[in-house]
């Protein structure tokens, strides 16, 4: 198959962007490497046939990529990423993949619990939830959009639980910044008083 | 304008001209989640993208004249309430998230019976708290000493 080949040679990609970014001394380097896996993974998406999750993924990450920029650039502190020990970090992360190629060939995909590729475990039994939401999405709930069928009808509480903590972290965000920004806006020392 | 804050003019412009289409197809990706690709999250990130890039062009000072962090903070609070108050008006017409009214032909605009209205409140949320936070990161910069935009 083509596009498993094609989906093999992105997941390479974020391996070494991730690794890049996890390596590089400069915090720009690493900001850019975590960009360039984050839209390798939305390529995926449209590969595999999700154009919801690509849109958004796209979006979030364009973003989160000139956010990111533009803290760094203002803030351009290269001292604080110490130099990392090339060998350990290589030998830590071999040692993972080989408990992860164990788990793999302990439980056979295809022949023991986990379904093979493109067969989810939810269409291949027979009272089926994901046939009965292809088939009976359109007149349940009106929406021509089967995800979006599923995000805010069948799901709903999920998504309620979702912009629950959006709002919760957007908070911890306002709270965070808006407290340094005031103190080093209102003290001249700096606000180290801050107990 | 103010020719002190913000990028070069030939920025300016270019986003004076898109930042509106930007926000407009935010929208539109909201208000048609229901129908094609695309939802209220989606559409909320490309508000606040559009919002972003007046930040980013005009400076932070022109953007809080027009869109300030508090007005941020109560559009995301009034659309986290207005998600909260479609799914209640689902539960007194029935069940929690039940639609309380008709559903609608499917593949029109109008249809889909409450899902639209949840779109638009969360496009509403997500684009309002994304556009905040950018806002107070950029507080967070301006307010670093001997950091001057």
């Amino acid at each position: 198959m083509g596009i498993e080949w094609l989906i093999l040679v992105l997941i390479a990609f974020m391996l070494l962007a991730a690794l890049i970014a996890v390596e590089a001394r400069d915090l720009l380097s690493s900001v850019i490497a975590v960009g360039a896996a984050g839209f390798a993974l939305s390529v995926i998406d449209l590969l595999v046939g999700a154009p919801d999750l690509a849109i958004t993924q796209v979006v979030v990450e364009v973003i989160a990529l000139v956010l990111l920029i533009r803290v760094v650039l203002t803030r351009r502190d290269t001292s604080s990423t110490a130099p990392r020990d090339v060998l350990r970090t290589g030998a830590i992360l071999f040692a993972a993949g080989l408990i992860l190629v164990g788990t793999f060939l302990a439980v056979r995909p295809g022949k023991g619990t986990i379904p093979p590729f493109g067969k989810p475990v939810l269409a291949g039994t027979e009272p089926g939830v994901s046939k009965d939401y292809l088939n009976n999405a359109a007149t349940e709930t009106g929406a021509a959009n089967v995800v979006t069928a599923v995000l805010l009808d069948y799901r709903a509480y999920d998504t309620l639980g979702e912009a629950t903590v959006i709002f919760v972290s957007i908070l911890g965000v306002y709270a965070i910044l808006r407290k340094v920004g005031r103190k080093r806006a209102d003290a001249p020392n700096g606000g180290e008083e801050a107990a | 304008m103010n020719k002190t804050t913000g990028m070069t003019s030939i920025v300016k412009n270019t986003a004076r001209l898109v930042s509106g289409f930007i926000a407009v197809f935010g929208i539109y990706i909201a208000a048609t989640g229901h129908l094609s690709p695309g939802g209220g999250f989606a559409g909320g990130v490309i508000l606040a993208a559009a919002a972003a890039l007046v930040v980013l062009a005009f400076g932070r000072g022109f953007t809080e004249r027009v869109l300030g962090e508090t007005e941020c903070h109560v559009w995301d609070a009034a659309g986290a309430m207005a998600f909260l108050a479609v799914a209640l008006c689902g539960y007194f017409g029935g069940a929690f998230f039940a639609h309380f009214f008709a559903l609608g032909t499917v593949h029109e605009l109008r249809s889909g019976g409450a899902i639209p209205l949840s779109n638009l409140a969360i496009l509403v949320k997500v684009g309002a708290g994304l556009a905040g936070a950018f806002l107070a990161l950029s507080a967070y910069r301006l307010a670093k000493p001997g950091q001057e935009a």
